[in-house]
């Protein structure tokens, strides 16, 4: 096998991971949006922040795994 | 003098003619002389991905096998062993494989992926390795306006003019006219909802000003990658390492006596676990924190132009299987939608960087003048104006 499909599989994994994790962030946010919605404007800048501290990881992965 | 520069502008052509087809017969043929698709357009995203020494708005090969290119050349400025050395871009005639050698001030120049090689001593050609690296040639110190530089010098100026315009209206009105209207909202929205949440009501004003430059910077060039000069500015490494730097330089200088005492002895804890956390906090504070700023903007932006690049090139990929309607019409589409998201990313990413500049100034100047007073267990005593707080 080349080297280069072990990288795309190592791709794959990353963005499977950075998927769950994104989908952790938005669910939980969705929910608490739902509980509280007067909090709409903290939670969302809150979950932006998250995420892209989450995006940056697996961009980092990603960067090096290329 | 004369016969001689058109001579070696022919030979110049000849020979880029030549090689052309040469690297088609060798990369890109599929044995019947057919030229690669997919090669091609590969080639192509790559190439527009890099920062070049021209513009070059589109280029296509003519009946007669000629290759077109439209486009304007930029200055290439070259500080080499014999000095100052300038001349046009055009002078390489679009070849960017070390096959034009261009002879300035003594020195011979070959342009080989967009960097610029000095030949050594009386080579004529470039000559290559096994690898495809230059074996008689080396980089020299490259000053050269190039698209990014036209890019960030562009912006540079439409800032100064665009904020300085908006300054001077406040002097004698409240509201500002013409293209104000549209900054005015957003240079609010910098100040009221990045600065001064994160950074807090005392020493935000000081940093608003970089926040607010670092945004518009961005943001105005993240659109204007997105416009049909193919700049790709904010997806350099070069450019968003340097906002990065400027982020870390920033928090580093602000940052107070508690901010050091909590990233080197951390109070608070056992003392065993103090150097432990101290490597933590300096690995995060110098390194992680500014890569993961500057790698998140340059990969969002450099797919972000991949992925536009692509579903364009699908007019040309799948010509044969959907015909020439069909090909166009799923390619329109598919771009359009994708460039409509590319504009919302050319927002999300200027105000991630922005807010994460000002979280981390932020964390840098944090006050600890409001500590809480504590009970005889050690258990926190909230202080009225907190308890209001959470009733409000």
């Amino acid at each position: 096998m080349e080297p280069v499909t072990y990288n795309l599989i190592g791709a794959g994994l990353i963005v499977i991971g950075a998927g769950i994790g994104l989908g952790q962030i938005g669910g939980k946010a969705m929910e608490g949006i739902a509980r509280q919605p007067e909090a709409t404007g903290k939670i969302q800048t809150a979950m932006i922040i998250i995420a892209a501290l989450l995006e940056g990881l697996a961009f980092g992965a990603l960067f090096l795994g290329k | 003098m004369k016969i001689f520069q058109q001579s070696f502008k022919f030979l110049a052509i000849v020979s880029v003619l030549f090689f052309t087809t040469v690297s088609y017969a060798n990369e890109a043929s599929d044995g019947n002389g057919q030229i690669d698709t997919k090669k091609e357009v590969e080639d192509y995203i790559l190439h527009h991905i890099q920062d070049s020494h021209d513009f070059n708005l589109f280029s296509y090969t003519n009946d007669a096998g000629e290759r077109k290119h439209f486009g304007f050349p930029l200055p290439v400025i070259l500080w080499t062993s014999n000095g100052l050395t300038t001349f046009m871009s055009s002078e390489f005639h679009h070849n960017d494989d070390g096959h034009v050698i261009v002879e300035k001030n003594g020195l011979k120049f070959a342009k080989i992926h967009s960097k610029i090689y000095e030949l050594d001593g009386t080579a004529s050609t470039i000559s290559f390795d096994k690898d495809h690296h230059a074996t008689n040639a080396h980089k020299v110190l490259d000053f050269s306006i190039t698209k990014s530089v036209v890019g960030v010098l562009l912006i540079g100026l439409l800032m100064f003019v665009w904020f300085s315009g908006l300054a001077r209206q406040y002097k004698n009105k409240a509201i500002p006219t013409g293209f104000g209207r549209v900054l005015e909202p957003l240079v609010i929205y910098v100040r009221d909802e990045i600065a001064r949440p994160n950074i807090g009501e005392k020493h935000y004003r000081k940093f608003t000003g970089y926040l607010m430059t670092v945004f518009f910077f961005i943001w105005i060039l993240n659109l204007l990658g997105l416009t049909p000069f193919g700049f790709n500015v904010t997806g350099q490494l070069a450019v968003t390492a340097c906002l990065a730097i400027f982020t870390l330089v920033i928090y580093t200088a602000s940052g107070n006596k508690d901010y050091w005492m909590h990233m080197l002895w951390m109070p608070d804890a056992p003392w065993w676990i103090r150097p432990v956390l101290a490597v933590i906090e300096l690995a995060g504070a110098f390194i992680i924190k500014p890569f993961s700023l500057l790698v998140r903007l340059f990969a969002n932006i450099s797919a972000g132009h991949i992925v536009v690049m692509s579903l364009i090139a699908i007019m040309f990929t799948l010509k044969e299987s959907l015909g020439v309607v069909g090909a166009t019409g799923l390619s329109f589409v598919l771009s359009f939608f994708i460039t409509l998201i590319e504009v919302l990313v050319a927002f999300l990413q200027a105000y991630i960087f922005t807010m994460l500049s000002a979280l981390f100034i932020g964390m840098a100047v944090a006050e600890h003048d409001h500590e809480h007073a504590h009970d005889e267990h050690g258990a926190e005593i909230p202080d009225a104006e907190d308890v209001r707080g959470d009733f409000i």
